[in-house]
C-alpha cells in the first residue's frame, strides 16, 4: 500500500507540471482556488473566454481530452494519466466545467455511434473547446423517468422533423452543437421508440430560454424545437435504439473519476478556525467540534474512496462501483455545510451581499445553489436505487408502464 | 500509487475467512453467547495455529513477522465472524504496548507467549466512567506495587497478563503517568467478571493490592505509549467495525431479497432498497478511511493520529448504522434472540466504546487536525 508514482508515472507527472506551470492563466489562480459551489465567476473576466483560451492553449499543445485517440483531438492517454493531469491541473480544472458535458458524454457517445467522417469533423474542436456540446435528454414529462420524453422526431425523406421541448440543458444558450433523445415510435412501449441524434444548435426552429434558478443564476436552459430538421446522417445508433445509446452515454460518464466531488467541508474547517463565537474561537467549542468531525470523515472517506478507484485504474483494472457514493454524499452535505456555517453567524447570516457578509457571502451562496447539486445528474433517490439494485442486487423498481405502448401511458395524476 | 492491499495481502484475507467460516460459525459464538464459555479456546487455539495471533509479532519474538497490513486484513475477518475471543485485548492493545516500549526481556517472555496462544494480553486503563485522558487514572504505583480498581477491562477475567496505566506522579501533567506490566496469575490482583452488553466479548473489574509490577517503558512515558497503542488499535479496531458492518449490511440484504411482503419481494420496496444503499454509502466510507488508517499504520507515517481517528470514528458510526438497520430489515424476527442481527448490534455497540466514545475521538480528530493545519 504506497501513493506512489510508478517511474511511467512520475515523468508523466513532471512533464504536466511544468507544461502547466509555464503556461497556465496564473492571474486567476487564487480565485478560482476560493471559488466554490455557487460562486464560479471571475471578478474582472469573462470565466467561459477564460475557459475556451485554456482549452485551446491545452489542445494546441496535446494535453486536451488526454484519453481520447489522437485523430479526434486527444493525446491518447491512459486512464491513470488522465486522473494524474487532474491533479496537476489544481484549480485550474475549474476552468474545464464548460466542457465536462461534451467531453465526458457527448463526446464518448459520438465515438461510439457516429460515422468516421462526422468523427473527424466534430470531435477535434469540441476537443479543443472551440465548439461547446451540450445534452438534450430531460424534458418537463421526463426527469428521474427519462425515457417517458415526449419529443418527437418524425421521418421527412432523408430527414428527421422534430417537435417538442427540452429542459434542464446545461449551457445550451453557448452550445454550438447538441446530442438529442427523441421519440420516433410512440406506439411502442417507451424505452423502444427511442432514436438518438446530433444537431447544430443554430438550426431554423431551435429556441433557447435560459431558466432562472431558485439561486438566481441561469445555468439551464429549456430548448424549444419547431420542425427542426435533421439530416439521417446524424442519426446516433439505429432507429428505435436509442436508450441503449444514451445509457453509453451515462456509463462513460460513470468512468470518468478524480475530479473530485465538492463537500464544501474545507471551507468550513477553515472558517470555524478564524470564527470567533461569545466564548472564544468556534473550533473549541464542542458543539461545533463535533459536528465538524462527523463532516471531516465523509470528506476524507470521499477522498480515498476516489483514490481506491484510481489505483484501480494505475492497475489496469476497472474501478469497483463504490465512486457511485460521491454524488450522494456530497450532495447533501454541502446542503447542511452550508446552513450550518451560516448558523453559526446567528441572525447576522440572512445577510447574502459579497459586501457585507462573512467571507464575502460563499456559504449564502453555495445554500442557495446546493438543491440543485440533489437533482442534477440524477436525484439522492435514483442514486440510492442505483446502488440498491446494481451494487446490492436487490430487485429494480415494479414498473406499470414497462410493457404498454407509450401512448396509452397516463399523463396526469389528480383530475 | 497504489492505495489497496496486495495480492498476497488478499490472499491471507481469503484464508482467514475460510478459516473462520469452519471454526467460527454463529452457533459456535452462541457457544459464548448463552455464557457456555468464557470464550472460545478451540478457535483461539487455531488462530495460533494459523499464525494469526503473532503476524505483526517480529520471528525473533515467535511470530510470523509479517506486518500490520496483513494484521489488518485478518481483523476484518475477526469483525465480520464477531469471534468470541479475546483477539483486540491481546493482540492490538498488549502486543502492541509491548512492541512500542517494551525491554528485550519484557517481549522476551510476552511475545513469543501470544504468538503461540499461551498468553491472553490486555490493557487496563478505565477506571469508571470516563474517557482516555491522564487526569482518569488514580491507581497508584509506588515502590513497584500497584493499588487501585480497574474497570471495565476488556477479556480482564481471561487475561494472564496486563498492561496496566498508573499514576506515578501529581503534577497534574501527561507524565504523571506510567505503564507497568502485570502478571495477572502471580497475586495481588482480584479480578470479577461484569455483566456487559456483549457476552460474547468479556468485561471485567481488576482491583489491585500491593499488586508487583515492572515498567513497561520510562517512568512518565506512560500517556504517550498510550496514545500510540491507542492510534494503532483504533485502526485494527476500524478493520474489525468494517468487517462487522459488511456482514450486518450483508445479512440486511440477503434478508430483503428473501422475505416476500405483500406478494413482493421487501428488498423491491424503495424504503428498504434505499436503507440498505445508505448503509452501503457508510460502510463504504469507512472502508475507505480505515485503508488510509492501514496505510499511516504499517509505514510510521506522521499522519496517523489523524488517520486513526477518522478510521475510529467513520467504522463505528457504520457499523453502529449497519447493525441497527439490518434489525429494521428483518422486522420482528430481528429482534428475537434466534436471529443472529443482535450479537452484531451488541458487538457494534460495545466497540463503539472500547477505546473511548465516539465524542472523545471526534474531539481527539479536530484537535489533530488543528495541530496539522498550524504546522
Amino acid at each position: 500500500m504506497n501513493f506512489d508514482d510508478t517511474p511511467q508515472e512520475a515523468a508523466f507527472r513532471a512533464t504536466a507540471r511544468a507544461w502547466i506551470d509555464a503556461n497556465a492563466p496564473k492571474q486567476y489562480e487564487e480565485e478560482l482556488r476560493k471559488s466554490s459551489l455557487g460562486r464560479t465567476q471571475l471578478r474582472n473576466a469573462n470565466i467561459l473566454e477564460v475557459a475556451k483560451a485554456w482549452q485551446k492553449k491545452k489542445a494546441d499543445a496535446g494535453w486536451a481530452c488526454l484519453h481520447w485517440p489522437k485523430e479526434y483531438g486527444g493525446r491518447g492517454s491512459s486512464p491513470i494519466e488522465r486522473v494524474i493531469w487532474q491533479q496537476e491541473e489544481g484549480p485550474f480544472g475549474k476552468l474545464s466545467h464548460m466542457f465536462i458535458i461534451g467531453h465526458g458524454m457527448c463526446g464518448p457517445t459520438m465515438m461510439a455511434f457516429a460515422r468516421e467522417e462526422h468523427k473527424r469533423t466534430y470531435l477535434p474542436p469540441l476537443a479543443s473547446g472551440e465548439k461547446v456540446w451540450c445534452q438534450l435528454f430531460s424534458e418537463p414529462a421526463g426527469g428521474s423517468d427519462v425515457a417517458g420524453l415526449r419529443t418527437r422526431a418524425e421521418k421527412d425523406g432523408d430527414e428527421w422533423v422534430i417537435n417538442g421541448q427540452k429542459i434542464w440543458t446545461s449551457g445550451a444558450h453557448y452550445s454550438d452543437y447538441g446530442i438529442l433523445l427523441t421519440r420516433t415510435d410512440p406506439t411502442v412501449p417507451k424505452h423502444k421508440g427511442l432514436t438518438m441524434f446530433f444537431l447544430d444548435m443554430k438550426s431554423p426552429g431551435v429556441e433557447v430560454r435560459p431558466i432562472k434558478q431558485a439561486s438566481g443564476a441561469s445555468d439551464f436552459n429549456e430548448v424549444y424545437f419547431t420542425n427542426v430538421r435533421i439530416p439521417d446522417h446524424q442519426r446516433l445508433g439505429e432507429v428505435g435504439d436509442g436508450w441503449n445509446v444514451s445509457l453509453t452515454t451515462l456509463m462513460n460518464e460513470r468512468m470518468s473519476i478524480g475530479a473530485g466531488v465538492s463537500t464544501g467541508f474545507p471551507e468550513l474547517f477553515e472558517y470555524c478556525s478564524s470564527l470567533m463565537l461569545d466564548d472564544g474561537p468556534a473550533i473549541d467549542d464542542r458543539a461545533v467540534r463535533a459536528k465538524l468531525a462527523n463532516w471531516a470523515v465523509k470528506a476524507s472517506g470521499l477522498r480515498y474512496t476516489s483514490m481506491r478507484a484510481i489505483s484501480a485504474l494505475s492497475k489496469g483494472e476497472r474501478p469497483g462501483p463504490e465512486n457511485s457514493i460521491g454524488k450522494l454524499v456530497a450532495g447533501s452535505m454541502i446542503q447542511d455545510v452550508a446552513t450550518y456555517a451560516l448558523d453559526l453567524q446567528g441572525a447576522a447570516g440572512v445577510v447574502s451581499g459579497p459586501e457585507d457578509a462573512e467571507v464575502a457571502g460563499r456559504f449564502q451562496a453555495m445554500l442557495l445553489r446546493a438543491p440543485g447539486t440533489r437533482v442534477e445528474g440524477g436525484t439522492d433517490e435514483i442514486m440510492r436505487n442505483i446502488i440498491a439494485e446494481r451494487v446490492l442486487g436487490l430487485p429494480g423498481d415494479i414498473r406499470v408502464d414497462k410493457d404498454v405502448p407509450f401512448n396509452k401511458i397516463p399523463t396526469k395524476g389528480r383530475g | 500509487m497504489n492505495f489497496d492491499f496486495s495480492d498476497d495481502q488478499k490472499q491471507l484475507r481469503d484464508q482467514a475467512r475460510k478459516f473462520l467460516t469452519e471454526k467460527c460459525s454463529p452457533k459456535a459464538v452462541r457457544v459464548v453467547l448463552d455464557g457456555k464459555a468464557s470464550y472460545d479456546k478451540e478457535l483461539w487455539k487455531g488462530l495460533a495455529e494459523m499464525g494469526f495471533l503473532g503476524v505483526a509479532i517480529p520471528e525473533e519474538f515467535g511470530g510470523a513477522g509479517a506486518g500490520h497490513l496483513e494484521l489488518c486484513v485478518i481483523a476484518e475477518e475477526m469483525g465480520r465472524a464477531n469471534a468470541p475471543v479475546p483477539f483486540s485485548s491481546t493482540v492490538y492493545l498488549a502486543a502492541e504496548a509491548l512492541l512500542i516500549a517494551g525491554s528485550d526481556a519484557q517481549k522476551k517472555k510476552w511475545l513469543p507467549a501470544i504468538a503461540s496462544g499461551e498468553a491472553i494480553g490486555t490493557l487496563a486503563l478505565f477506571e469508571g466512567k470516563g474517557n482516555p485522558s491522564p487526569k482518569n487514572v488514580k491507581l497508584a504505583a509506588s515502590n513497584g506495587a500497584l493499588n487501585g480498581v480497574k474497570k471495565p477491562v476488556a477479556d480482564g477475567a481471561i487475561a494472564n497478563f496486563a498492561v496496566v496505566a498508573a499514576r506515578t506522579g501529581s503534577s497534574g501533567r501527561e507524565n504523571d503517568i506510567s505503564l507497568f506490566l502485570v502478571d495477572l496469575r502471580a497475586g495481588g490482583a482480584e479480578v470479577k467478571s461484569l455483566t456487559n452488553l456483549d457476552p460474547t466479548r468479556g468485561q471485567a473489574e481488576i482491583t489491585f493490592k500491593d499488586c508487583k509490577a515492572e515498567p513497561l517503558g520510562g517512568i512518565g512515558e506512560g500517556w504517550s505509549i498510550l496514545t500510540q497503542v491507542l492510534d494503532r488499535a483504533a485502526v485494527l479496531c476500524a478493520f474489525e467495525q468494517v468487517g462487522g458492518a459488511d456482514r450486518a449490511l450483508e445479512m440486511g440484504r440477503d434478508y430483503a431479497l428473501d422475505r416476500i411482503a405483500f406478494g413482493r419481494q421487501i428488498g423491491s420496496f424503495q424504503a428498504v432498497k434505499h436503507m440498505l444503499a445508505d448503509m452501503y454509502v457508510s460502510a463504504t466510507l469507512a472502508r475507505s478511511n480505515s485503508y488510509y488508517g492501514a496505510w499511516a499504520l504499517s509505514t510510521s507515517a506522521a499522519e496517523l493520529p489523524e488517520a486513526a481517528a477518522a478510521a475510529r470514528i467513520s467504522a463505528t458510526q457504520a457499523f453502529q448504522h449497519c447493525a441497527k438497520n439490518n434489525i429494521q430489515v428483518h422486522g420482528g424476527m430481528g429482534f428475537t434472540w434466534e436471529f443472529d442481527c443482535h450479537m452484531y448490534y451488541r458487538r457494534a455497540n460495545a466497540m463503539a466504546l472500547g477505546l473511548g466514545s465516539l465524542t472523545y475521538w471526534e474531539d481527539q480528530l479536530i484537535d489533530r487536525m488543528r495541530k496539522k493545519n498550524a504546522a
